[in-house]
């Protein structure tokens, strides 16, 4: 048999519920030997967690069954999610924190590189403050995608949040600029901030960005009191560099993971959690407006490995 | 391009050289080594298994442990791999007799679609095509107004009607292809977050009715895992032609392109390579895997050059710089010169990952331009005769040049030394010392 038959035969099994594969795994073994390993160590690499990551938790895990010595396979099961909650940091949240003002107007901005998501996260983002009985702000800062403004534009009429925008092509500052002095104007509770989709490796973008930060502290220097990385749930190992250098620019505060009706894992998350210790904020499960929710990560692992 | 993934495999490729005769454990620990960088690039993990399980029996069959150089064996064999794993050849689009040459672009939402369509229809009319596209994604908030605004910008016209029919819309825009004398019809469909039914059966239909020359999978280079499944499944419901990798000119190491090249052996057609509507590029397998090794890309550079050197370097300025160099005399006319020429081949740090070597210097980052920019003003305050003999610069020039070129004495002092490092490199290279002179070429400081 040939090179490509042989991996398409490999590839041709159904990518069903990758850690409903952990859970077929733990109830089909008993104790622990390298077969379950091996296993395991597939189904996380192919969830994009990433080899490093991997290699810890499978370390930990080993320790773990050495020292607390179990088993059989349902503790191993409550072990597992046990060694994969770990990985999330402090600070994933309550849907208190998460909403929390602490003063107005309430300045969240959002980045990420291109297609991930960030204008559709933005009006369901608006959507969800506005559910919390806040009046919102849309500061259509991504003025260099073509037709950006209209996709936000009808994003902020589904949520019911005011826009601030320029024609394409002006300076992104001014319009955040403006933005803001009129939700300080206008009393808004909270200010979103869209900005246009940027690769992490541009560098000329990236300053582009800090000066926007620049601006928006200029008239509130305790803002941004939120600054959200959009990652895409199918991104792969990637994600780490992109959470490293959007956070070298500006200083992230969370991210928002998209895209996670898919057969995409997310995978990558644990390991800028694990890596960058970056809190998952909120996660985009559909596309309709109410498909944000807060990142918990209690039921994200069980809903991962239970359903 | 792929500029971490070819470190990697450098830094694992000298661990091996440093030996002269291997075992089996050492081909073993080494290949380990290959696949967490293959995983660490997002190559799919069962490609990976695959890869390394065929390289490893193709290497003990060719008597490695006898083998005077074992590890360039192993590293040709590996290489050899990469390529069938792309895709031995380049692959080009197909048109029809029929007018127009439909050209359907299907993809998940966010992979680049819409502005690959533009990019694609600019390339093409370079090519003597004169194409048109439709706009058929009337589910995306705004992705009608977005195609229509990119094509005005690149001068081609886009249908689209208030329909909200994909299909309706396709087949008047194939009409107005008839009507217009448009050749070409590229076709933006809708995408999903993920893959669903509704949208299959859209583009099927498309497919049936539209009967399109080619149907090509956009496909976000920066994809992990998942890559596969669904390249897989739109595979298994269009048979699509052809793949294109978007957002390549990232940091991102792209093994998503391997893996989904494996498991589809659909040809990868175009890379995305920026976000001006000009960056785009042919995909040549052979060129990518040599980049992955870190042997750089000097087909592609050549051939950049070879674009623009004719109407710029005509063979008497060329005999003129040889005489120059011959006897020593290399000035600031010629610095000037040979900077304003490598502006011209494009952004630096693209002719860069082009260079061997030069992209393990850059690791992924960008070049800054700023300084090249800072050395021509500088060079452009001098006076003629300062140019031509740099060894009269003395304090009071250096302030007036500083002045002049809004730098300071700090900047021009360091344009004078590097201008004497030049001359002495290229000293060093009439004495065939190619090495040193790649060597002391520092690129930060330029």
């Amino acid at each position: 048999m040939g090179f490509f038959d042989k991996l398409k035969q490999g590839l041709q099994k159904t990518h069903d519920n990758i850690f409903n594969k952990v859970n077929k795994l733990v109830y089909a073994k008993s104790e622990v030997d390298d077969d379950f390993l091996e296993q395991l160590e597939e189904i996380l690499l192919g969830s994009d967690v990433g080899v490093q990551t991997t290699e810890i938790l499978i370390e930990n895990l080993k320790k773990r069954v050495k020292t607390d010595k179990y088993e059989y396979s349902n503790e191993l099961n409550t072990l597992l999610k046990d060694e994969l909650k770990k990985v999330f940091s402090e600070g994933n949240g309550q849907k208190t924190q998460v909403f929390k003002i602490t003063k107005k107007p309430h300045v969240v901005m959002i980045v990420g590189v291109n297609g991930v998501g960030k204008t559709t996260s933005i009006g369901k983002l608006a959507h969800n403050y506005k559910n919390e009985g806040y009046s919102v702000m849309i500061a259509a800062a991504d003025t260099f995608r073509a037709a950006a403004n209209e996709q936000l534009e009808t994003w902020a009429q589904r949520s019911g949040a005011e826009i601030i925008q320029l024609q394409q092509g002006s300076d992104p500052s001014a319009v955040v600029y403006n933005a803001i002095n009129s939700a300080v104007a206008n009393n808004h509770d909270v200010v979103i901030i869209d900005t246009a989709g940027r690769l992490h490796t541009k560098v000329n973008l990236m300053e582009e960005l800090k000066k926007i930060k620049r601006v928006v502290q200029k008239i509130l220097p305790e803002a941004p009191h939120e600054t959200l990385l959009v990652i895409d749930a199918t991104t792969g190992q990637n994600g780490l560099n992109q959470a490293k250098e959007f956070s070298k620019y500006i200083g992230l505060t969370g991210l928002i993971l998209t895209k996670l009706d898919g057969t995409a894992k997310g995978g990558i998350v644990f390991r800028i959690s694990n890596e960058l210790k970056i809190p998952v904020k909120f996660i985009g499960v559909g596309e309709q407006i109410n498909d944000l929710q807060v990142f918990d990560k209690e039921s994200f692992v069980k809903a991962l490995l239970e359903d | 391009m792929f500029e971490e993934l070819s470190n990697k495999f450098d830094k694992v490729f000298s661990f091996i050289r440093g030996k002269g005769k291997v075992t089996e454990a050492n081909i073993d620990e080494f290949l380990r080594e290959v696949r967490r960088v293959l995983l660490d690039a997002d190559v799919n993990y069962k490609v990976v298994k695959d890869f390394i399980q065929d390289v490893k029996n193709n290497v003990l069959s060719q008597n490695v442990f006898t083998s005077i150089n074992p590890a360039q064996l192993i590293i040709n064999t590996i290489n050899s791999q990469l390529i069938k794993l792309m895709g031995e050849k380049r692959t080009d689009i197909h048109f029809s007799n029929n007018i127009p040459s439909v050209i359907m672009v299907v993809g998940l939402q966010g992979s680049g679609k819409t502005t690959f369509a533009a990019k694609l229809a600019n390339y093409l009319r370079s090519k003597g095509r004169s194409p048109a596209m439709a706009a058929c994604d009337v589910y995306r908030p705004a992705a009608i107004e977005q195609l229509i605004s990119l094509g005005k910008q690149v001068n081609i016209p886009v249908y689209s009607d208030d329909s909200k029919d994909p299909l309706k819309i396709a087949q008047n825009a194939s009409d107005y292809c008839r009507q217009n004398f448009k050749d070409t019809l590229i076709v933006d469909t809708a995408g999903r977050l993920a893959i669903d039914e509704e949208m299959m059966r859209e583009v099927e239909t498309l497919k049936a009715e539209l009967n399109p020359t080619e149907i090509l999978f956009v496909v976000d280079a920066m994809t992990g895992q998942d890559a596969v499944n669904t390249a897989k499944e739109f595979h298994n419901r269009l048979d699509y032609d052809g793949i294109i990798l978007t957002k390549l000119d990232g940091d991102t190491r792209g093994g998503a392109a391997l893996s989904i090249r494996a498991v589809v052996t659909k040809p990868i057609k175009f890379v995305g390579i920026g976000e001006k509507l000009d960056a785009i590029e042919p995909f040549y397998p052979d060129r990518m895997a040599g980049r992955i090794m870190g042997h750089g890309d000097l087909t592609s550079l050549v051939e950049k050059a070879a674009e623009i050197l004719p109407q710029e370097l005509d063979e008497k300025k060329l005999k003129k710089l040889e005489e120059k160099l011959n006897k020593n005399k290399f000035d600031f006319n010629d610095f000037l010169d040979q900077l304003q020429q490598i502006k011209k081949m494009g952004p630096l740090s693209q002719i860069l990952s082009m260079i061997p070597g030069a992209d393990k210097m850059l690791k992924g980052r960008e070049v800054d331009e700023k300084p090249m920019k800072k050395v021509e003003a500088v060079i452009t305050s001098m006076t003629f005769k300062e140019r031509e003999n740099p060894n009269i610069l003395n304090g009071s020039r250096r302030r007036r040049i500083a002045a002049g070129s809004g730098t300071t004495i700090q900047d021009v002092n360091r344009v004078i030394k590097q201008f004497h490092e030049m001359q002495r490199m290229i000293k060093q290279m009439k004495k065939g010392k190619m090495n040193n002179f790649l060597k002391n070429f520092n690129i930060p400081n330029i």
